[in-house]
């Protein structure tokens, strides 16, 4: 591979493991202002048994958010010179904002979060968990600002090949903002619903039966079901809004390779790009017209019309199918067990079992999503401003190789370790590393002096 | 305003470097000595810097992002010139700061492998963030000549964090872990001053421009004070900790202080020689600016969101006041 292809690799690695671990904190701050704002109100101590079992998790997770973070960062400069040279006057005072706005803010309140509730009383402690889940979603409105600026550019001039810009309400509240940032914090909001109904579920399934673990398990499960509905409209507006910006990307979403009137929407197929046409196509007819223009026959531009300027097809394609169907699974998944679980009822162990394996689903649907939006953006960095192959630096492929295979090889190990401790943190609170209590659970007689 | 921008966000971002090396140098340096304590006093170590590592590691990202907001001609080629230690710090920053919660969560048999990931990454971690230093001050030259003397900065910056966190934990801690810390620290002083020395003569070395800088009157007499003072700093740390070896608890608080003086000294020297070159005698930091109307606006959310930030910082530091004790998340 070349230094281009290579340092792509390395940005979405890097990129792709960074967005694991907002994707559940800016979600699970609010789930823990919640259950610390229940044992307020209630004094119920298992409302604060759920918070001293999640503020662990949410601990990992930020932590690791912050180092992949601050890779981020330097990687715009070690990697993307370019990226800052064209449009640093605009995407620079928005990573400003965020660092000043939102970085300090988490994480100074973090440690007084995690550590000081005994040192700084109830009150100011509870006030810090606000601040934290504020500083969160703060954070990610800078980014996104960034990011939906980068997709959908409004409110600046080029002067001598550099942006300038002219207004900043326009830079910020740029056309794709208000879509991006209501998907991405849904997406956030059901990684963490279903996280911690998957953790719950498998707690349940080694015998807990605290009153901590049932009501985080609920929680999880009416927050995710909440969520879905919202989401699935949110994605089709955002997707509107696509449509609007940058039809390129819909037609590589949506496989379309004619300007098409009536274009049906392809439930399956392969994009050949050398041949430019689609093999074993499944599809409904008229479909995706009607998704995207209200009308039957109305007309889609196929990717033909954009030749060299349009994203790679297949990459898009089948990521915005996985993210679909991610959606679906949890909207089906989540009834089901609202619906199951209905007046207190305990979930059963099919229930149980497919909520742990539901539990990393988030981060699937979500970083599907995302490389939906951004290979979409390709070949541009800033669409119609910048093109990737422009921002690039002048480090060799012989270092890059180097670099990504050490990040490569760093990610691997510290997601498998995550992963693994979540579920080690899950089961020494049910009770230890006891051995999977498969009789106590076919045994509801057991079962139930269990709980 | 063209002129003052640059120049102000240049004092910034110096502030914030300069905070970063102190803030993360001490709990980088507490990471670097661990392996000379026993596993109870590993975790009251670690303790100490708990509610800190984080807010202290956004200095960095404040400091590399008002490089890359208010110089981005600029940040393209000290960030690429420094291509593999800046990809060796990530990597050992990314190390320390999970296993910092990685080693009290993950199983018991486990927990040896992330204090040593700490103990790993907080010496990678410091030795680039050295290595950066040097090279940069030669103004990134191909050289063996540059890159040894790279080398050498980053070993001294090791103790130079080493330094901090020794004093940060004679500050910290009582009875053995403070006698050890009080070692530690007697040992990294000197290298830290070597480091120190290496750097003050070296820039003048690269640039001549440094040499009439610093060595013209009348500023000469004014200057003079800054390697004077650094030199006594060094001497009276030297017999202060001695004296802390032989009995403890008095004034615990003063080698850190020190030790800081000593960092922000140097600092300022080194800014001094520096200015207003980015890259010594060749890119000014007017020739990288952004655009004016950017960094105004920049500028507003600084003036706004600093005085807040270190106000907070403070309140922090206020919480966890006083020795370590073990930390829980009760």
């Amino acid at each position: 591979m070349d230094a281009l292809a290579l340092a792509r690799v390395q940005f979405a690695a890097n990129i792709t493991f960074h967005i694991l671990f907002p994707a559940i904190t800016m979600g699970l701050a609010w789930l823990l202002v919640y259950f610390k704002s229940r044992y307020n109100r209630t004094g119920a101590e298992h409302w604060l048994e759920a918070y001293r079992f999640w503020v662990k998790v949410f601990a990992l997770s930020f932590a690791l958010g912050v180092v992949s973070g601050i890779t981020m960062s330097f990687q715009f400069g070690t990697n993307w010179p370019g990226f800052m040279e064209t449009v640093g006057n605009i995407a620079g005072p928005l990573l400003g904002y965020e660092v000043l706005t939102a970085f300090f803010l988490e994480a100074t309140f973090l440690g007084i979060m995690l550590f000081g509730r005994k040192r700084v009383g109830n009150r100011v402690h509870t006030v810090a968990t606000w601040i934290v889940a504020i500083g969160t979603s703060m954070s990610a409105f800078w980014i996104l600002a960034l990011n939906s600026w980068m997709q959908t550019p409004t409110g600046f001039e080029m002067r001598d090949g550099q942006a300038f810009p002219l207004s900043w309400i326009e830079v910020i509240f740029n056309p794709s903002l208000p879509y991006r940032l209501v998907h991405m914090m849904l997406a956030s909001g059901l990684t963490a619903a279903f996280l911690v109904a998957g953790l719950s579920a498998y707690r349940h399934l080694r015998g807990d039966r605290s009153e901590a673990n049932r009501t985080a398990l609920r929680v999880g499960v009416w927050l995710a079901a909440l969520l879905i509905p919202a989401q699935i409209v949110a994605g089709d507006l955002h997707g509107l809004n696509t449509f609007e910006h940058q039809p390129a990307k819909v037609a590589a979403m949506e496989g379309l390779w004619d300007d098409t009137e009536g274009a049906p929407l392809l439930l399956f197929a392969l994009p050949d790009e050398e041949a430019r046409e689609n093999r074993f196509e499944i599809g409904v007819p008229k479909l995706a017209s009607l998704i995207l223009t209200h009308e039957l026959d109305g007309r889609v531009p196929g990717l033909n019309s954009f030749e060299g300027e349009h994203p790679p097809v297949g990459a898009v394609f089948f990521a915005f199918r996985i993210m679909v169907g991610v959606g679906l699974l949890m909207l089906v998944v989540s009834w089901c067990a609202a619906w199951a679980m209905r007046k207190n009822r305990p979930p059963g162990e099919w229930l149980s079992r497919t909520l742990v394996a539901m539990t990393f689903s988030g981060w699937v649907g979500t970083v599907a999503g995302w490389y939906v939006s951004e290979i979409g953006r390709q070949p541009w960095l800033v669409h119609g401003v910048l093109r990737t192959a422009d921002a690039v630096g002048p480090v060799g492929a012989g270092v890059i190789s180097v670099s990504l295979a050490t990040y490569l090889l760093v990610y691997a190990v510290l997601l498998g370790a995550y992963v693994s401790v979540v579920f080690y943190l899950a089961s020494q609170a049910a009770g230890g590393e006891v051995p999977r209590e498969r009789d106590r659970l076919d045994n509801p007689l057991q079962a139930a002096e269990a709980g | 305003m063209e002129y003052w921008l640059p120049v102000i966000f240049a004092g910034l971002m110096a502030l914030s470097m300069l905070v970063y090396v102190v803030l993360d140098g001490y709990d980088l340096g507490v990471g670097i000595l661990l392996n000379g304590a026993g596993d109870r006093e590993k975790d009251l170590m670690i303790a100490s810097i708990g509610p800190f590592w984080d807010a202290n590691e956004t200095w960095l990202v404040l400091g590399v992002g008002l490089l890359l907001v208010a110089f981005p001609m600029a940040h393209g080629e000290i960030l690429t010139s420094l291509y593999l230690p800046v990809a060796t710090m990530l990597v050992g920053l990314i190390l320390r700061g999970v296993a910092f919660d990685f080693r009290v969560k993950a199983r018991d048999p486990h927990k040896p492998v992330w204090n040593q990931a700490f103990f790993a990454g907080s010496v990678l971690a410091s030795f680039a963030q050295g290595y950066m230093l040097g090279y940069y001050i030669t103004g990134f030259e191909t050289t063996l000549a540059a890159h040894g003397f790279a080398f050498l900065i980053g070993i001294c910056l090791l103790a130079g964090y080493a330094l901090l966190g020794a004093t940060w934990l004679i500050m910290k801690s009582e009875g053995e872990l403070q006698r050890k810390a009080v070692t530690w620290a007697r040992y990294a002083l000197w290298l830290t001053a070597l480091g120190i020395a290496a750097v003050s003569i070296m820039t003048p070395l690269v640039s001549s421009r440094v040499v009439e800088k610093w060595f013209s009157f009348p500023q000469f007499i004014l200057l003079s004070q800054i390697p004077a003072v650094s030199a006594a700093l060094v001497l009276i740390s030297h017999f202060r900790l001695k004296k802390l070896a032989h009995n403890g608890v008095e004034g615990a608080w003063i080698p850190f202080a020190m030790a800081v003086a000593l960092f922000v000294l140097a600092f300022a020297g080194l800014g001094y020689s520096l200015f207003p070159y980015l890259i010594i005698d060749r890119i000014t930091i007017w020739d990288a600016a952004a655009a004016t109307e950017s960094l105004s606006f920049i500028l507003w959310g600084v003036v706004i969101s600093l005085p807040a930030i270190l106000g907070y910082t403070v309140f922090a530091y206020r919480v966890f006041w006083g020795k370590t004790r073990e930390l829980s998340y009760d």
